[in-house]
């Protein structure tokens, strides 16, 4: 359903260019648990930028579904970023809203009623197993607590999709393998997973497919991947 | 759906009028002073207009004719001057008419009505009042009055020289609406760019947020909508001060407006049409928050 097809990207800062990405193809079905893999640089977060329409790809086509990502009209991003949830290494959380209303938030935007934010926004802070923290800010929850918030918000629409950029990049091991463990589990109930990491011990441990990436080839797709430094 | 959406937006609004705290409150500040520009002038011109249009109404000329003078004359005399395009209205009144007014005007003067009753015959000639259509039409009226022809009949002309005073009094009316027109666009001018700055700088605060918006997949609506809202509480906030502080003014002011025209009321007039007013003030006040915030959310909230 995520289909790469011969992808470039290359970036133009003053009069020099970077190519993050080189000729990648690939495609990732439904249901699937995804990891790219590749030195600081190598192209993650190019794949996932080009996966949220926040750049276009200098060459190839990006397919979701049956569209064509670039030629999304701007009227239509806000949906396709309500089928994809993502969540990053910093989180990506209003300060100034508790957990409950960050969650909240991204029904808002969906255009929900207030009776259904009632309803849903508990049952995911449940998911993510911080019922009780509901009415913390931000700044009151540990890093580990801030992802799964951050987690909660991204599948508060049920995507079809989930990316996560580096999640786990911020966080000390114990919190790692809960955010990890969170993923297995919304994988499980069915929603794709797209993790973009540096962490041989996660990568190894999870025993899925490992896209590997080096300068902005893919260089290794393998079913049960490993982790493998170049 | 859309009223939970719209709903939203102006909530959102209110939230960022309410964290920006002195930015909104300063902005506020410059069009409540707008305001009372535009409102000022508003006043102005209403009441410059009723005050002229009270003056120009006690013009008129009186054309006064011997006691003697026959009648007929004096009906085609009226009817001639009825023909002149500057010509709005000739009243003629009789000889006993005339008795009539001035027997009604000093009615509470018993020696005067004792003195008229010694005089059997009507002390009084016929006149005319005739009212131009403009004030500059007494002069073409004055001159058609000045031909011989009419000598014979007409004891004497009063023609109120305060004309020439009201022409000039119009003119200056009209070169201080234009200058503080002008000045006005400069304040408008001023007050478009601090909204346009205050939008400015609040997407450039929120642009974490305005990140996290469109990650989560808000829609330029949602994303814009509440900036607009900004833009257009300065408007209504800025409007609704700008009247309670005019119409205080006239409330203070009004009683020495009277001294210099008695028809004018000047705090009936504001009450009167104070609703029409606080309108004009918060359309005006919305317009130019609506179009510097708009300008400012398409300049640099690039979706
Ligand atoms: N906006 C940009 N303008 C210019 N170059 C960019 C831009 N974004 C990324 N790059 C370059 O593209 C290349 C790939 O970047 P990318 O962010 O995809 O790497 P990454 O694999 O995610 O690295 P990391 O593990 O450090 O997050 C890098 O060389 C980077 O410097
Ligand atoms: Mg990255």
């Amino acid at each position: 359903m995520i289909n790469f097809q011969n992808v470039s990207k290359i970036y133009q800062s003053n009069s020099h260019e970077t190519i993050a990405l080189d000729d990648a193809t690939f495609r990732i079905l439904p249901k699937e648990f995804v990891s790219l893999v590749g030195k600081s640089g190598a192209g993650k977060s190019t794949i996932i930028k080009l996966l949220i329409a926040e750049e276009k790809p200098s060459k190839g086509k990006v397919t979701m579904g049956n569209y064509e990502v670039a030629k999304l009209k701007l009227k239509e991003l806000p949906s396709l970023r309500r089928r994809v949830g993502v969540i990053f290494q910093d989180f990506r959380l209003l300060p100034n809203k508790t957990a409950a209303e960050n969650v909240a938030f991204a029904l808002e935007v969906a255009g929900r009623t207030q009776e259904e934010i009632e309803e849903y926004v508990p049952q995911a802070m449940e998911m993510v197993g911080l019922k009780d923290k509901m009415r913390n800010f931000p700044k009151e929850l540990s890093g580990g607590e801030k992802q799964r918030v951050a987690i909660a918000r991204s599948m508060i629409n049920h995507p079809d999709v989930l990316i996560a950029d580096e999640p786990t990049g911020n966080l000390d091991p114990i919190n790692t393998w809960d955010i990890i463990k969170l993923l297995l589990k919304i994988n499980e109930l069915g929603t794709t997973i797209i993790l973009a990491t540096h962490n041989k011990d996660i990568v190894n441990f999870l025993d899925r497919r490992v896209i590997s990436l080096e300068n902005g080839r893919v260089i290794r797709d393998e079913q049960k991947g490993k982790y493998i430094l170049v | 759906m859309f009223l939970t959406k719209l709903f939203r937006t102006i909530k959102y609004g209110f939230l960022r009028f309410w964290r920006e705290g002195s930015l909104s409150m300063a902005t506020v500040a410059i069009v409540f002073l707008v305001l009372v520009g535009f409102g000022g002038l508003l006043l102005f011109n209403a009441i410059s207009n009723k005050t002229l249009g009270y003056i120009q109404d006690k013009v008129d000329i009186s054309v006064y004719f011997k006691t003697d003078a026959n009648e007929d004359e004096i009906i085609r005399m009226q009817k001639s001057l009825q023909q002149m395009a500057e010509v709005r209205s000739v009243e003629y009144i009789s000889k006993d008419r005339a008795l009539e007014i001035f027997k009604e005007r000093n009615a509470n003067d018993p020696k005067i009505s004792q003195a008229l009753g010694v005089v059997d015959a009507n002390p009084f000639g016929a006149y005319l009042n005739i009212k131009a259509r403009e004030l500059k039409d007494y002069a073409a009226i004055n001159a058609y009055l000045d031909k011989d022809a009419f000598k014979s009949e007409v004891d004497k002309i009063s023609y109120t020289e305060s004309a020439a005073v009201i022409e000039r009094l119009k003119k200056i009316k009209t070169t201080v609406e234009q200058s503080a027109f002008v000045l006005l666009i400069f304040i408008v001018a001023t007050a478009a760019l601090i909204i346009f700055n205050t939008i400015k700088l609040a997407i450039h605060s929120n642009r974490d947020e305005i990140g996290i918006m469109r990650l989560v997949g808000a829609s330029n609506y949602f994303i814009r909508g509440p900036f607009l809202v900004e833009g257009i509480l300065y408007g209504i906030l800025g409007g609704v001060m700008a009247t309670l502080v005019i119409g205080g003014g006239i409330y203070y002011f009004s009683p020495y407006m009277r001294i210099f025209v008695p028809d004018l009321d000047g705090w009936n007039y504001f009450i009167s049409n104070s609703f029409r007013f606080l309108a004009y003030e918060a359309f005006f006040g919305i317009l130019l928050g609506v179009v510097s915030s708009y300008i400012a959310v398409r300049k640099y909230l690039n979706i």
